[in-house]
């Protein structure tokens, strides 16, 4: 049965792979929505099953290899946190399949099916990872996503961009998987096993690690493949340049699902992470070091899905936050709002792209409140739900992490981290209003020509080359008057309302204890999902005296902390809100009160400004640092030195000798029978001769 | 009995007036007649030394070479007349078109 939850899309990606192209839209459409539909029906009553029972789903499918020591079977595991992912993996991805089916509607039969093939295959390999009971079947689900994400990236391959981006994602996210297969085996080599549970078990025997010893190691090596993957520093620059694929696949691979597979991967080995204190002190400070750049640049840019890739970056940087300070159900707590709100604003956007026929620049937008009401109003609950404004889904995640961070007693700078927390939840809600009053409030500005400085455009004079290249589509569309905008059609709109419902409701399950006396029931849920099998100590917290990352997790021990601290709670929360509220009044005054404001504000910090525009020129660091020097080496050295130099050389020498041999041995070649049957004389007497006179 | 020794001497001379023969004559067909005066002389070595010797090992391998001697000169005599066709002239220096 479990077996069935991937299979399905795989099912669906093979029909739509192999006969799609002969089949109409409606049916290639209406087998990929088909399978996602049903695979969310089964994962609902295998998840039901799961909570009913309070025993995970083990499924063993077949041996896959063994090896010496090396057992692997393809074994399929559901407990309460893979429950979850499978809910959001198959209930958004059927929303975004049955949206896509709008969205790509413009596309040939052929490259309607091709889109669909690959949509689904996303799927099945994205719940392979999550269902996966095993480093290795986890590994195949991880490189299979990958590919999905190169592929639809790619999607319009033609254009240029769109392809480079394509394999921009796939090498940066080789480098991350290359630290994800070292750390697998150095896991392997340490405890001999593979399997999450037995690794689980196997380490909750062993200390904390105080200082860099194997654990810490292959943690670390493992964050790496979580960087690359979940787009993190250093290896997040993929992502943005990733928003060249269609919108929906933004929606579904890189905000609600594929992106968070390394925060999955960390709370998946929550046991193994627990006991290396000084990568989860890393992996804090990364993740919260993420969430201040992503948001810094997500205020400044003006192509609207990069700012929503920005914020993208942003929350996961939230979410590994939450996993270094061994808040474990917290940050899969935010993965599982975040998937909410960020398709819903992913599509939201898509409603906009649609409408307006590919524009994509804040700058030629506005006004769009009246044309496209659905399309508003639920975006509009997505940056509420995203800004952290209590009761909707954000408030409750981000505010349980910041929370988390605050209490933590581990990494020493917790509050630090904290503080970070904070100007981001700032940062959010300013740069998701500054998205809503340029897009959907004031005046339209569709038709104003983006090369041109004018006063509405705020940063209209600082347009590098790679933004004007996007504009593109500006001039074809000018024509276009107001009366041609349509709002979402049917399948998209009911995407829409859904993904809004999902982000007003989906945090009500992690209500905290301090505020009104909820009882969170969704980290009691995911709680048991972190603990070693058969154990039923707090993970991380094993020994006394040693750096306890999880002290406050956990159900016993949180539940003193929450009662001694409610009032600092409820104040913490008060002050987040603030911060959310004051967000949104600082983007109401700089981007529809007072638009003057903010290119005053541009022009007087002209430096900061462009350094967030050119996003902190980390490409072209990144440009000078490895691509070029790689590039000098392969053509200096490689190339020209060793290839042509040497190889190259060797076999052309050989063919230069023997014709140079041969040009001389051709000369014997007389041409006279005398001299032939001299030789062939002579050579016989020397024979002889040899042989009667030796 | 006449002995070993002139059998030998008188083979000598044959083979040198078949090896004079190819090296000086002009003609294929001479020359090809030279190299079956090569053989024989060959071939009268081999039966002298075998009576010599009182074994019938020198008459049987005096077989194979005229037999062996026939078949070359058959092929040899169509590749001459093949070549004369050609060319009109039986000189070996004509036929030079496979030299360097």
């Amino acid at each position: 049965m479990l077996a069935l939850i991937p299979l399905l899309p795989f099912a669906g990606f093979v029909v739509n792979a192999f006969v799609g192209r002969r089949l109409p839209k409606s049916v290639s459409g209406l087998v990929a929505c088909g399978v996602m539909v049903a695979a969310f029906g089964i994962s609902l009553t295998s998840a039901w099953s799961v909570i009913s029972h309070h025993a995970p789903i083990d499924q063993t499918v077949f041996t896959w290899f063994t090896s010496g020591d090396l057992n692997v079977p393809l074994a399929l595991r559901l407990d309460n946190l893979s429950s979850l992912m499978i809910l959001v993996i198959t209930g958004i991805g059927s929303l975004i399949h049955i949206y896509s089916t709008a969205y790509m509607h413009e596309e040939s039969d052929s490259e309607y099916a091709r889109y669909f093939s690959y949509l689904n295959l996303f799927a099945a390999f994205m719940l392979v990872l999550v269902l996966g009971a095993s480093f290795p079947v986890m590994f195949v689900g991880w490189e299979g996503v990958g590919l999905c994400s190169y592929l639809l990236i790619g999607f319009w391959f033609r254009k240029k961009s769109a392809a480079d981006a394509g394999k921009k994602a796939f090498i940066v996210n080789r480098i991350g998987d290359f630290g994800f297969i070292l750390g697998m085996l150095l896991v392997f080599v340490t405890l001999g096993t593979l399997n999450f549970q037995e690794v689980a078990a196997a380490v909750s025997s062993y200390g904390p690690e105080t200082g860099m010893g194997v654990l810490t190691i292959a943690t670390l090596l493992l964050f790496l493949g979580a960087t690359g993957k979940s787009a993190q520093i250093p290896l997040y620059v993929w992502l943005p340049d990733a928003m060249e694929g269609p919108t929906p696949v933004s929606a579904l691979i890189h905000a609600a699902t594929m992106v968070t597979a390394g925060v999955y991967m960390i709370g998946r080995n929550a046991e193994l992470f627990s006991h290396a204190p000084i990568t989860l002190a890393v992996v804090a400070a990364i993740g919260t070091a993420t969430a201040l750049m992503a948001g810094t640049i997500g205020l400044v840019q003006n192509d609207i899905k990069r700012v929503l890739a920005y914020s993208t970056v942003s929350q996961l940087g939230y979410m590994f936050l939450a996993m270094g300070v061994g808040a474990y159900a917290a940050g899969i707590f935010h993965l599982y709002t975040h998937a909410f709100f960020k398709a819903l604003l992913f599509l939201g956007s898509g409603a906009v792209i649609h409408a307006l026929a590919g524009e994509q620049d804040l700058r030629n937008m506005g006004g769009l409140k009246k044309h496209l009401p659905i399309t508003y109003w639920t975006f509009l609950i997505g940056a509420i739900a995203i800004a952290g404004v209590p009761p909707l889904a954000g408030f409750f995640s981000k505010d349980e992490i910041l929370w988390k961070t605050y209490s933590a007693h581990w990494p020493t700078y917790h509050f630090l981290l904290y503080v970070v927390g904070l100007l981001t939840a700032l940062l959010t809600a300013t740069y998701m209003f500054r998205l809503v009053f340029m897009a959907f409030h004031g005046e339209r500005r569709h038709d104003a020509p983006p090369e041109h400085p004018e006063e509405q455009e705020p940063v209209a004079g600082d347009a590098t080359p790679s933004q004007v290249g996007t504009l593109h589509a500006n001039t074809s569309h000018a024509a276009h008057g107001t009366s041609h905008l349509h709002d979402a059609p049917p399948a998209m709109a009911f995407a829409l309302i859904v993904l809004a419902l999902g982000s007003i409701g989906a945090g009500w399950v992690g209500w905290p204890h301090a505020l009104f006396g909820g009882n969170n029931h969704i980290e009691k849920f995911l709680h048991e999902s972190f603990l070693p099998p058969g154990g039923s100590h707090e993970p991380g917290a094993p020994a006394e005296g040693a750096p306890a990352p999880a002290a406050a997790e956990g159900q016993a021990a949180g539940e003193a902390v929450h009662e001694a601290d409610t009032s600092t709670e409820l104040m913490l929360m008060g002050i987040s809100t603030g911060l959310a509220a004051a967000g949104i009044g600082i983007a109401w005054y700089f981007w529809r009160r007072n638009r003057n404001a903010a290119d005053d504000m541009a022009s007087r910090f002209s430096g900061l400004h462009r350094l967030l525009l050119n996003k902190y020129y980390v490409d072209e660091i990144y440009d000078a640092a490895i691509v070029q020097p790689i590039r000098i080496l392969s053509t200096g050295a490689l190339w020209k030195g060793i290839d042509a130099g040497g190889i190259d050389l060797a076999v052309n020498g050989v063919g230069l000798g023997v014709r140079g041999s041969s040009s001389l041995l051709r000369r014997l070649q007389t041409g006279s029978i005398r001299a032939y049957a001299a030789s062939l004389f002579l050579g016989v007497v020397f024979i002889l001769g040899y042989y009667l006179w030796r | 009995m006449v002995p070993l020794n002139y059998y030998l001497v008188l083979s000598g001379i044959l083979f040198a007036i078949g090896t004079a023969g190819v090296f000086l004559r002009r003609n294929l067909i001479t020359m090809l007649l030279s190299i079956e005066i090569m053989l024989n002389a060959v071939n009268l070595t081999f039966v002298a030394v075998g009576r010599y010797w009182g074994t019938v090992d020198g008459q049987i391998i005096t077989f194979f070479v005229m037999t062996v001697a026939a078949a070359e000169a058959a092929v040899g005599l169509a590749l001459v007349i093949s070549l004369f066709r050609h060319r009109e002239t039986l000189s070996p220096d004509a036929f030079t078109a496979l030299k360097w």
